[in-house]
């Protein structure tokens, strides 16, 4: 591996306040700030920003079990084109990750075919029922760097708390997908205007708010991380605002489809608008924009769910939920920074230290003597989203044909090139 | 008859994206073709060659027989296709039942589908012409297009009349249609019914909204009474049928109440006892079975105008 000189490009490392031009080396796999006596090769750099290598802490890869989604390969590609160094995979597979060899067989194929690394989560619940569960600390011994059972939302209270109690005793957060079952119900959209106006069954609001509230009192009562992801409604990002402010150990995530897209997407029936939780209104997008920018939202991930073709083209009530979202995740959150609802060094810091030091990863930074991890980022960069040439082994992109800017021009994982724009 | 323009479509998907001017088109062909009915021989060769399938993926007696007859008086070769005789309990999709369709050169598919939004899916799909013969709770355009005739035929008109629709508005597609085509055409239409099944959110298509039924039905000059969509419900809607019954079936007392000419519609199945009364279902101010007549000559049209056909004026 030869080692890097990134020559002249705008330093973005908020976990070291820096935000200045200049130039950084990687040698042997590692960040460094001295050039070394070996050969480099010299990567210009100018106009560009370099960032720590981002984070994205909700991947589906599908393997194991569907790897007619996804694989390991093809998402770790994917993630790699759109400028991630690391991504924290979710544990519903088949079989569930709620045991030590699902996760090393993650691990093992991630070293095999992962071209970026791999975070496991592990299971809360065994097979992710939520009624007893999962061998947290065995979870933990093998690697695992969170429990949740994502997709699934533990619905009875005394287990969360249980989960949450011991998995403190591991240093490991717990990440809820936060949804009352009975209050949501086959709930297929956002309750409202428009799932009256199409006649779809409603997915309310409420179901994910009080799911969140629960998470409140359960975090605050264990003196732990519950880090809520996807959060969708305004009054989730209000209650964790409020929850904040008191000390509560509170996360939240936000993904770029619920901070662009509105429930009236959905008019057209087009499956690739139906995800869970569902896009919600306009009223809802701009709180979480303002939720972003306050910090009350400290992430940015995609939730990223590949699905096959032939079961997104099916009636909406049958579609699967949710859409890829690694290669356009970039461009979307860019576009918070262009509209200056938050500063740039704000927006790095949720795609990369945030959910660094939620999850305990040594990475998120571009201190000496760091993992060699870096994203090149030419943010004024026009192109067109084709989802036909997506990396993914999946198409059910809601961006397909979209024109964005910004895009990862390069992507360096410990001191090794795994994408490169031409 | 004779012609004039006025409709460009080859699917009828749902209400809501027609225009005024569509709307009228279909309900005046549909009244020259009621004529048609009414002569000794009722076939007439305007779809002659033309193949229409009736998919029927979700129960129905009226809407599939309607639209049997309506293409059989139409001249069109009719195939019947109901889920439980069909390929689809054998797990093929839509989507390959339809593209099947089509290479049998099928050049219209009528649908009725559980799921909304499932005949938007075929159109986009398909080269034939895809009618909406009810989808999820979405909408049930052949429904409230007959109900507009049916009420512009009782009372000469709908602008400015008084229609309200009472029951379960949340799951029904008939209601949906009728509200969007009502709206569109002037009238003033008041939903009614228990407030989990006739939430707020309904204001925003320009109807009122009450929980009142007696204020509900006093001034109206068209009652359309909704059944309740078990199917499609959730179990914790309304305490009971007994309940419904009490606070909100079109009883006697309250049928006494209503204007002495307002006329009494549904879209059946008529749960008898239930959302009204039996003897009121069956009174002269009644007009159910009417509409179930006019059911044919509209979907004759709609039919008619959907194969490129010359709107026609009676």
């Amino acid at each position: 591996m030869k080692s890097l000189h990134i020559k002249n490009g705008r330093v973005m490392d908020p976990a070291n306040h820096v935000d200045a031009v200049r130039d950084i080396f990687v040698v042997d796999g590692k960040i460094s700030d001295t050039p070394p006596s070996v050969a480099l090769e010299v990567i210009d750099a100018t106009g560009m920003i370099v960032t720590p290598g981002l984070i994205d802490m909700h991947v589906h890869l599908r393997e194991p079990g569907r790897s007619d989604k996804e694989t390991i390969e093809t998402g770790t590609r994917c993630a790699a084109r759109g400028g991630f160094t690391s991504v924290v995979c979710m544990p519903n597979t088949s079989p569930v990750a709620d045991n030590s060899g699902t996760i090393a067989f993650i691990k093992q194929r991630t070293a095999e075919v992962g071209c970026v690394n791999v975070f496991p989560t592990g299971a809360i619940s065994k097979e992710l029922k939520g009624e007893e569960l999962a061998p947290i600390g065995s979870l933990k011994r093998v690697g695992v760097v969170a429990i949740t059972d994502d997709g699934h939302c533990v619905q009875n209270n005394e287990l969360m708390r249980r989960a949450v109690e011991y998995a403190k005793m591991f240093s490991l957060p717990v990440l809820d997908h936060c949804q009352d079952y009975n209050l949501v119900a086959d709930g297929m959209m956002n309750e409202g205007y428009w799932s009256a106006v199409l006649g779809l069954h409603g997915w309310p609001v409420v179901g994910e708010d009080v799911i969140v509230a629960r998470n409140i009192l359960l975090a605050e009562q264990a003196d732990w991380w519950i880090h809520c992801q996807h959060i969708s409604s305004a009054r989730s990002v209000e209650l964790i605002r409020e929850a904040k402010k008191r000390g509560v150990k509170i996360s939240a995530e936000a993904c770029p489809h619920h901070f662009t897209l509105t429930d009236e997407c959905v008019k057209t029936y087009d499956t690739n608008f139906k995800m869970n939780p569902p896009l919600r209104t306009e009223r809802d997008r701009e709180a979480l924009l303002e939720g972003l920018a306050n910090g009350t939202i400290n992430c940015i991930a995609s939730d990223h769910a590949p699905h096959c073709t032939y079961e997104k083209e099916v009636e909406f009530d049958l579609a699967p939920f949710g859409i890829i979202g690694l290669e356009t995740e970039l461009a979307l959150s860019l576009e918070l920074v262009r509209k200056r609802l938050l500063p740039l060094s704000q927006l790095v810091e949720k795609l990369t230290l945030n959910p660094a030091r939620l999850l305990g990863l040594k990475k998120g930074t571009l201190a000496p003597g760091a993992d060699g991890d870096v994203t090149i980022i030419n943010a004024d960069r026009e192109w067109t989203y084709d989802v036909e040439q997506s990396a993914s082994s999946a198409r059910n992109s809601p961006f397909h044909g979209w024109n964005l800017k910004g895009k990862a021009v390069m992507t360096i994982v410990g001191g090794k090139i795994v994408w490169r724009e031409n | 008859m004779k012609s004039k323009s006025g409709w460009k479509r080859k699917d009828l998907l749902g209400i809501e994206d027609l225009s005024v001017d569509e709307i009228n088109t279909v309900l005046d062909t549909a009244a020259a073709f009621k004529q048609v009915g009414k002569r000794t021989i009722k076939k007439v060769p305007s779809l002659r060659g033309k193949t229409l399938v009736n998919l029927f993926i979700e129960p129905s007696t009226r809407t599939r027989t309607s639209f049997e007859l309506a293409a059989k008086r139409l001249s069109a070769d009719v195939i019947n296709i109901t889920a439980t005789a069909s390929s689809i309990v054998k797990g093929e999709t839509l989507k390959d039942t339809a593209l099947n369709l089509q290479a049998l050169h099928a050049d219209i598919i009528v649908i009725r589908h559980s799921a909304a939004g499932a005949p938007h899916f075929l159109a986009r799909l398909l080269k034939a012409s895809v009618i909406n013969a009810g989808d999820g709770a979405h909408e049930h355009p052949t429904q409230a297009l007959l109900d507009a005739f049916t009420i512009r035929e009782k009372k000469g008109r709908i602008e400015g009349l008084n229609v309200t629709i009472l029951g379960d508005i949340l799951y029904s597609r008939v209601a949906r249609s009728n509200i969007w085509l009502l709206t569109k055409l002037g009238a003033h239409v008041t939903l009614a019914g228990p407030s989990t099944l006739v939430p707020r959110v309904f204001e925003q298509f320009g109807c009122r909204v009450t929980y009142d039924i007696e204020e509900a039905i006093r001034g109206a000059d068209v009652i359309n009474l909704l059944r309740i969509q078990h199917e499609r419900q959730r179990k914790t809607m309304f305490p009971s049928i007994g309940e419904y019954t009490a606070m909100f079936g079109l009883s006697k007392d309250r049928f006494a109440r209503t204007k002495p000419d307002a006329a009494i519609m549904h879209p059946g199945p008529i749960n008898r006892g239930v959302e009204i009364d039996s003897e009121i279902a069956d009174c002269g101010r009644s007009v159910i079975l009417e509409q179930v007549t006019n059911g044919l000559a509209v979907r004759m049209a709609v039919l008619f105008l959907c194969s490129g056909g010359q709107a026609l004026e009676p």
